[in-house]
């Protein structure tokens, strides 16, 4: 049932889609998410998918017609990276509050300017707030895993709600790696068939989307939206248990490395995740009690599971790919270190900023951060609570 | 050909209750378009602008048929996906209904901020009708120019002052672009000629591909026009030759109407109060111009159209 295959991050997700083979998708390209839409094409080309194939003209289109298809009841998908996701902003927020299941790839890619084309996570960091579910990717099996478990998500009748699948740009997108793929039948089995209540093409029951919502009605869709961000929990767990049965790979809301007996810890997201774990089992292998944790769920944000994994270390490193420019540190530091306030013995939690713009991260680099969180682990208290970590000063 | 009785007992997709302006052009370009589905079913789209704000203040809707409204750039890209889906889902065999396709869309969405998606969803040949109402400015926001703001007039963004009398710039040709992506049919349209209105819509929706119309739809807030006056100014428009009547058919520019006689320009100006300044003695020249620049538009579009 499950194949071992060697693909890129591009080739795993593009792989994952056409097993979904959605009604359509409308996709524009740009690097280094490129890849996806031009396999894409070939499989459309090639009548391997049912799927109609909108080659729209800018990302803005691209994400306008996927919120088109997806209201008139079609299962609909896209992908983009960087400036393309820039340019969805203002349709990214209303394809959540129209609450349709939309799965979008997105492949991190740093933002301009100045223009840059190597991965960070400030495209994806910034539409953390657009009522997106937000999942991260290690590598190529787990973009795969979480493109297949995007789309029961999405469409869970208590969620409805869109779904982004980050992997690091060139680093995972571009990058050979062996994983284990499902057969279609699998595939097709387990995300089973879109059928919505209410849709435009449903011409009997018209309905009208998008209206506008005056100050006595706003409030309530919005609180709705974030009601349904709750409700997405229970059911990314539940979608994770059932992807385990005929996967064979574990989800959570984040995996933990040598995590419980730890004194500290080092955070970190997407492929920067499996060099933190390398040198856990150095410093391991020193007999200092270093672990690690990665996020795959950053929206909705686990916040209780997270205290309860997190609450008894005495420090902890948290890794950001993405500057927010509040001059306290980034997305996933201020995230995590208010979630730990509600802890009884509050860790000292400190901020590395890294990666920016392609920026190689070195081992030594990151001895430094496990080094320093340890002495903050001693002392108690932190020397430098934000550090932009392998910049030239 | 059209006929008022029969078109009075279609169905009326666009209902009563809504909240556009006394005498907006928008309401009766509209429902004629519609009248023109003789009942077939449709799925609407619409920009962001009065026309959306004024029919679907929640938890109400002026639409008895679905319709979408995105935001205000992407009303042929959105409801191009929505044609993506209906081609999807019929080829699978998932729906049998013979489904319509039409968005709406005022200058502003159309002429300026929307005119990358229009062109975009005209290029790929979607299934679908794109109607412009051309109110000659952003109403919405209250009467800001736009690329289809006639030359001179008076609006919030090219106010007439001391140094410069309104308007500096012409008005874009867009019915001329979009004619130009070669899609199966173009028109321009008042709604003024009701019969011509409809019959071209008729056509445009029996076309397979995409379809463009722009259509005049006067403001009377923004045109400072007496409400009473919109089908009449409407009329004005076609007769002075500013808003001529044409098809571009499977690449073939046709008039569809040629007023007997020409009427000076004036005569559409004069009752509005956008260009009352060019009626002061010291804008004689802006006056010229203007009546320049829609003669020579003209004699281009009747060399278009074979006429000459």
């Amino acid at each position: 049932m499950n194949k071992s295959v060697a693909l890129t991050g591009n080739e795993a997700v593009a792989t994952a889609m056409k097993q979904i083979e959605p009604d359509v998708v409308a996709a524009y390209p740009i690097t280094p998410q490129t890849d996806i839409v031009q396999y894409f094409s070939t499989f459309v080309a090639d009548g391997q998918v049912k799927t109609e194939f909108v080659t729209v003209e800018s990302e803005h289109s691209a994400m306008s017609a996927t919120i088109g298809a997806s209201a008139a009841g079609a299962r609909a998908m896209t992908a983009t990276s960087s400036q393309g996701l820039a340019l969805m902003w203002e349709v990214v927020y209303i394809a959540s509050s129209f609450r349709l299941p939309i799965v979008m790839p997105v492949v991190n890619r740093a933002l301009s300017g100045p223009i840059n084309i190597h991965c960070d996570h400030s495209d994806s960091m910034g539409a953390r707030d657009s009522g997106w579910i937000q999942l991260y990717s290690e590598d190529a099996q787990e973009a795969y895993d979480n493109v297949i478990q995007a789309i029961r998500i999405a469409e869970h009748p208590d969620v409805l709600l869109p779904v982004m699948v980050m992997q690091d740009g060139f680093v995972i997108s571009h990058a050979m790696q062996n994983l284990e793929i499902l057969d279609d039948e699998s595939v097709k089995k387990f995300v089973g068939t879109y059928k919505p209540d209410h849709h435009l093409l449903d011409v009997k029951h018209p309905m009208t989307v998008g209206s506008l919502f005056l100050p006595n009605f706003y409030f309530e869709a919005k609180k709705q939206e974030a009601e349904a961000l709750e409700r997405a929990k229970k059911v990314i767990q539940e979608v994770a248990k059932e992807y385990a049965a005929i996967s064979g790979r574990q989800y959570g809301f984040f995996e933990t490395y040598r995590l419980e007996d730890a004194e500290v810890a080092v955070i970190a997201l997407n492929s920067t995740a499996g060099t933190v774990r390398g040198l856990v089992d150095e410093y391991r292998a020193k007999g200092l009690r270093v672990g690690a944790l990665k996020p795959r769920v950053f929206r909705p944000l686990p916040h209780e599971e997270l205290v309860v994994a997190l609450q008894h270390l005495k420090a902890i490193a948290v890794m950001d790919r993405a500057e927010s420019f509040s001059t306290h540190g980034g997305p996933l530091f201020n995230d995590l270190r208010s979630v730990l306030y509600e802890s009884k013995e509050r860790p000292v939690v400190t901020n590395y900023i890294y990666g920016l713009g392609g920026r190689d991260l070195t081992l030594d680099e990151l001895r430094r951060v496990f080094d320093e969180t340890l002495e903050a682990a001693r002392a108690g208290y932190y020397r430098n609570r934000v550090t932009h970590l392998g910049v030239r000063e | 050909m059209a006929n008022l009785r029969e078109l009075s007992k279609g169905p009326e997709i666009f209902t009563p209750g809504h909240r556009l302006c006394a005498g907006c052009g928008a309401g009766p370009v509209v429902r004629q378009v519609l009248h023109a589905l003789e009942g077939a079913p449709v799925v609407i789209g619409n920009a962001t602008g009065c026309l959306e704000v004024a029919s679907t203040i929640y938890p109400f809707t002026s639409w008895d048929a679905s319709w979408i409204h995105n935001a205000f750039e992407n009303a042929a890209a959105t409801l191009s996906g929505v044609e993506a889906a209906y081609q999807s889902l019929k080829r699978q065999g998932k729906i049998n209904d013979e489904i319509k396709f039409v968005a709406f869309g005022g200058d502003g969405g159309t002429y300026d901020i929307g005119l990358q998606s229009l062109s975009g969803a005209m290029e790929r040949g979607h299934d679908l009708l794109y109607v412009c109402y051309d109110n000659g400015a952003y109403m919405n926001t209250g009467i800001q120019r736009s690329s289809a703001t006639p030359f001179a007039a008076d609006t919030t963004t090219s106010p007439v002052g001391q140094a410069i009398p309104g308007k500096t710039q012409g008005r874009k040709d867009l019915t001329a672009i979009i004619a130009d992506h070669r899609i199966a049919y173009v028109a321009q349209a008042s709604p003024a000629y009701w019969n011509d209105l409809v019959t071209k819509a008729k056509k445009a929706f029996a076309a397979k591909g995409s379809a463009f119309m722009n259509t005049i739809a006067p403001c009377p807030r923004g045109w400072r026009s007496d409400p009473a006056l919109t089908v009449e100014l409407s009329k004005l428009a076609v007769e002075t030759c500013f808003w001529p009547l044409y098809e571009v058919e499977n690449g073939k520019w046709r008039l569809t109407f040629k007023p007997r006689e020409k009427k000076p320009i004036t005569e559409w100006l004069k009752p509005q109060g956008r260009f009352k300044h060019l009626f002061r003695a010291e804008n004689k020249g802006l006056l010229e111009q203007f009546q320049a620049d829609v003669d020579q538009r003209w004699e281009d579009l009747l060399v278009r159209c074979g006429e000459k």
